[in-house]
């Protein structure tokens, strides 16, 4: 047996997805194969439209119409979680009836960047990301303060991941 | 890799995404009062170096229609975790895996993976071939199924001035 025929995921055909109908070629392309080695060069733009053969201001018009529809976050680069500065995941407990007024308050820090609700007993889920430790526990204290909930404190000790962009479809 | 100030500078420029517009990395050069070469230079390296892991399209996973998103949280032998935590992260469906400490009694998982699909049953049909997959079945584990979303966007690492970290008692 040659050493391609071994499985070492479960998931091979999890790729196979269905691209949303309402895309055309040029945003799938844009969506799914520059989400990493997009050029640094003088004008990437140019270059991806090269590649695409397709005019440098469809490309950059297309880019801002995903971006204005909401569909991507924006066109640039992902550090590393605790390179760049300090962060941690964070959790509340909140009942129910508090937890939209919680969500709104930590949300306006500017130092919480996601911040979901979870279906679990910690049902409060955010992510605090500052210059440094510091500033991360300054937040927490603060949000412990304001709400009166002990918060979860479950900063990154090791990552497994390797940040290839999202699959969407294949 | 020790960064400068100015590092941090271009680092507060960028986290928000390249302008779209024909030479993005001279407007964020002319920004910042450096060339346009010498950011093009300092981005590669700090690529290199793995503080910026992609530079690209960031997709929105919800608004592309994976409304599913479920933090699976594992209780997993310290001894096991660098095994275990490998094997999660090669799966494709997976995005971020990543070791967190336990905060008992509370909180007794210490593995973190993010799986995203359309739909719930989706994301619980691939959980489940991942387990039966790779013999998990004995380990402890937890899916907590994304609710709201309150805020979403990228990280802020560098401080500007007008976002400088909270002090405790500020």
């Amino acid at each position: 047996m040659s050493i391609t025929n071994i499985k070492t995921r479960a998931d091979d055909t999890a790729a196979a997805l269905d691209a949303p109908a309402s895309l055309t070629p040029l945003e799938k392309c844009l969506l799914n194969e520059y989400q990493r080695g997009f050029p640094v060069c003088a004008e990437p733009f140019a270059e991806i439209a090269a590649q695409q053969d397709v005019p440098e201001a469809q490309v950059i018009a297309t880019l801002a119409s995903l971006q204005q529809r909401g569909l991507i976050s924006r066109v640039g680069p992902v550090f590393a979680p605790q390179r760049a500065g300090a962060s941690t995941l964070a959790a509340l407990s909140v009942t129910g009836d508090r937890l939209p007024a919680v969500a709104d308050m930590v949300s306006r820090y500017d130092e919480v960047n996601h911040n979901y609700e979870r279906e679990h007993h910690y049902n409060l889920w955010f992510v605090v990301t500052a210059a440094d430790e510091a500033g991360v526990q300054g937040v927490l204290e603060d949000i412990e303060m304001r709400t009166g909930l002990a918060v979860l404190d479950l900063p990154l000790e090791q990552s497994f991941y390797i940040d290839l962009g999202f699959p969407l479809w294949c | 890799m020790v960064l400068s100030e100015l590092d941090r500078e271009l680092i507060a420029e960028i986290q928000g995404g390249l302008p779209l517009v024909a030479r993005p990395y001279a407007a964020i050069a002319n920004r910042l009062g450096m060339t346009e070469e010498t950011l093009m230079a300092r981005l590669q390296e700090l690529q290199s170096d793995g503080l910026i892991k992609r530079m690209g399209v960031v997709v929105k996973h919800r608004a592309l229609g994976y409304q599913a998103n479920a933090m699976v949280v594992w209780d997993i032998p310290d001894e096991d975790v660098e095994r275990v935590g490998a094997l999660l992260a090669a799966e494709t469906c997976v995005t971020l895996c990543y070791q967190r400490p336990r905060r008992l009694p509370q909180w007794p998982y210490n593995l973190f993976c993010m799986i995203h699909g359309r739909e719930r049953n989706a994301v619980l049909r691939r959980l489940a071939q991942i387990v039966e997959f790779h013999g998990l079945e004995q380990l402890p584990h937890s899916v907590l199924f994304s609710g709201r979303s309150f805020k979403q966007r990228g990280a802020h690492y560098a401080a500007r001035e007008d976002s400088l970290p909270r002090s405790a008692h500020g």
